[in-house]
């Protein structure tokens, strides 16, 4: 995994609420069996007028001009605005990989679905829960200020406005920090504590020996 | 100190902790399918990683089999690549067991899972798939995870997790004639919303809950996921007991007796607190039927759809009349009101004997309506399929206009060729309602198997409870 760094960028607004992971990336694209691609197709059945399918050209697709995303204001943004509830759904990490493939490297919300929310962690994208009222003024500032930017700052905790006026704090796990931080793949840490889970899966087996035939 | 069962579950896998509270936990049971494994097996291989312990994976191919000419393979080349690529990982890795494509055991992995014992009490079980919660039905810790957790689980055994918050939804009373498992899982989510669970495990209690089978159970639990909750469970119980003796990977003989004596124990202690209670009374469910594009629209059979403009909230009425617009319904409609074209009944949420017989039951003798382009039934397994045949299922529903098909994930979410068409709106057994779940732009109201038959005959939702 990259390493996350403190960022700044103009920020893209998503308002509506309980947005799945299957509006995130449509089944269709699950067919691939690799990691990366999956920005192309990102909101595909929103971002498009026309029927997507894997292996199709993008540029010959009709893009649907009232989508955000496809709004030149909202152009480079690397940080995504959202409402409550955002990832719900199905597992699938291709959401988290299409989000960052695409550019995104923190999405903003109230709540995220959990697995949604793991997922990005291990994929480098900061999902960053802030209080209603705190979406709610990003959400009007957003819309009320052409080119509206963001500071992220992981270190700090902190989403704030670049003059200052406001700072947001956010919490998140010390060690999810410490990982996003480090570029840490997690595997590798675990397996320090392989004697552990030998240890553990001894014990396990003398309890449950069900468990192991 | 007084447990919830999810306490219980949890301390029994904790390997370590970290001083934050993030801890290490062992997984027993492991399974995979062909959609969200390969890049974990692909990730496995770069890393020149070994997986820890493949005999606790049980593996099968579901999500993109097709479910009718299987003597032709799986036409669509990309999703039979998907498929083979599952099947030279497990060669390369040999697993517990593997239901492959065609295998008469195949079937839907939250299916066969319970089908074959391979899921016991006690257990935590993991699967790339978030309707993994289905298997807490059994007292078991059961959950989705992302496909680097799949690889996590692979080459570890463990998974890196916070512990959840216990969340006790207690279901009381009984539910009356033609209210089922699926009913009570839509009120659920009608309650607490599709958020309410975020953060929780939850535990289904009450008597209205013991008083169901296991099949119910197991689709109460599935859509704990629909409601947030990365984790459903259920207390063990006879009913588990005799559901699980004398299946294939159940314990057998003195075993199965030790086995017995611990799964006993799992269930909340008595006063064990919660640190949320939610109550329903069984008694005031009705049959439900979503209207809009998320679980948490619903409402009853009996009820219309609702009005945006009575809603206050504005992010929530925006939702809402967006939902109605995709959904091409008005405000006020009353549920019976509401056609259809296409009836499905499947999925790891419907698709068990019990709801095959539901729905049969109430097919029996009729015919599915001339408005409806397809009805069709989507068994969730082999051994399901060759059950329901024995009783004569099948015949019950092909004689209606009903086809029968082979087992799968099918329109659940529309991978393969069953799918719907823009606006084409469905009454559907499944989980999810989400835009395009089914097909682009294809319109789903989701229901329990009786309720999906009566609107396969009558063409319309109409209450089962009065009219057949
Ligand atoms: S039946 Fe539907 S919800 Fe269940 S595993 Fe298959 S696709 Fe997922």
């Amino acid at each position: 995994m990259e390493k996350f760094t403190n960022m700044e960028s103009v920020v893209a607004q998503l308002d509506r609420g309980n947005v799945d992971t299957d509006a995130i990336i449509p089944k269709q694209f699950l067919k691939s069996i690799k990691r990366s691609g999956f920005g192309a197709n990102l909101f595909d059945a929103w971002r498009f007028l026309d029927h997507g399918e894997p292996g199709i050209d993008a540029s010959t697709r009709q893009l649907n001009p009232d989508f955000v995303l496809n709004q030149s204001r909202y152009e480079g943004a690397s940080i995504l605005l959202a409402r409550k509830n955002f990832g719900c759904g199905s597992s699938r990490e291709h959401a988290a990989w299409a989000l960052s493939d695409y550019g995104f490297k923190a999405v903003i919300a109230p709540s995220f679905g959990d697995i949604f929310f793991n997922n990005s962690l291990k994929n480098g994208l900061l999902p960053i829960r802030l209080a209603d009222s705190e979406v709610d003024r990003l959400f009007h500032d957003c819309e009320a200020f052409p080119g509206f930017r963001l500071k992220v700052d992981l270190e700090q905790q902190t989403v704030s406005y670049l003059d200052g006026s406001h700072v947001f704090r956010f919490d998140i796990d010390p060690f999810r920090k410490h990982c996003l931080l480090n570029g840490l793949d997690e595997i590798g840490l675990t397996l320090r504590h392989a004697d552990a889970i030998r240890a553990y899966e001894e014990k396990h087996k003398t309890e449950q020996p069900w468990l192991f035939s | 100190m007084l447990q919830t069962l999810y306490d219980k579950l949890w301390d029994s896998h904790v390997v370590r902790t970290e001083p934050d509270g993030t801890a290490l936990i062992y997984i027993d049971r492991h399974l995979v399918h062909e959609v969200t494994s390969p890049q974990a097996f692909e990730g496995l291989k770069l890393a020149n990683r070994k997986p820890w312990r493949m005999d606790s994976v049980v593996a099968t191919a579901d999500h993109n089999t097709p479910t009718t000419d299987w003597d032709k393979g799986i036409q669509d080349p990309i999703s039979r690549l998907q498929v083979e690529t599952l099947d030279a990982n497990m060669r390369e890795h040999v697993p517990k067991v593997y239901f492959p494509f065609l295998d008469h055991r195949q079937g839907i992995v939250h299916v066969i899972g319970p089908e074959q014992g391979a899921t016991l009490p006690g257990m935590t079980v993991v699967c790339g798939d978030s309707h993994t919660s289905t298997h807490g039905a059994f007292g078991c810790l059961a959950h989705g995870i992302g496909t680097s957790e799949v690889e996590h689980v692979l080459a570890t055994q463990c998974l890196v997790q916070k512990k959840m918050k216990n969340m006790l939804v207690e279901v009381n009373g009984q539910l009356g004639r033609g209210v089922t498992a699926k009913d009570v899982a839509l009120a659920v989510i009608g309650k607490i919303g599709t958020a309410g669970g975020t953060g929780y495990a939850i535990e289904f209690g009450g008597q209205a809950i013991r008083g169901l089978t296991m099949e119910g159970r197991m689709t109460l639990c599935n859509m704990a996921i629909e409601a947030g909750a990365r984790a459903g469970m259920i207390a063990v119980d006879d009913v588990t007991i005799d559901f699980l003796k004398g299946r294939t990977f159940a314990p057998k003989g003195e075993m199965w007796d030790r086995a017995v004596k611990y799964w006993r124990t799992l269930k909340s202690d008595d006063h064990a607190p919660f640190d949320l209670v939610v109550q329903l009374d069984a008694g005031e469910i009705s049959p439900q039927v979503t209207w809009g594009t998320s679980p948490e629209m619903v409402m009853a059979v009996d009820a219309r759809v609702p009005d945006p403009e009575k809603e206050r909230d504005e992010v929530r009425r925006e939702g809402m009349e967006r939902a109605l617009v995709y959904m091409g319904l008005e405000p006020n409609t009353p549920a019976t009101g509401i056609k259809v074209d296409k009836v499905f009944i499947g999925s790891c949420t419907n698709s068990r004997i019990e709801d095959l017989r539901a729905a049969a039951q109430v097919v029996k003798g009729r015919s599915v309506a001339s408005n409806i382009a397809l009805a069709m039934v989507v068994p969730g397994s082999g051994p399901i399929k060759e059950q329901a045949e024995k009783e004569g299922l099948d015949r019950i529903f092909t004689d209606a206009g009903f086809e029968w098909r082979q087992p799968g994930c099918s329109m659940c979410l529309a991978m393969n060729n069953d799918r719907l068409e823009p606006r084409e709106r469905c009454a559907s057994t499944s989980n999810r309602n989400f835009e395009g779940r089914q097909g682009a732009g294809g319109r789903t109201h989701l229901v329990s198997p009786a309720m999906a038959a009566g609107a396969a005959i009558a063409g319309h939702f109409v209450d089962v409870r009065s009219e057949f």
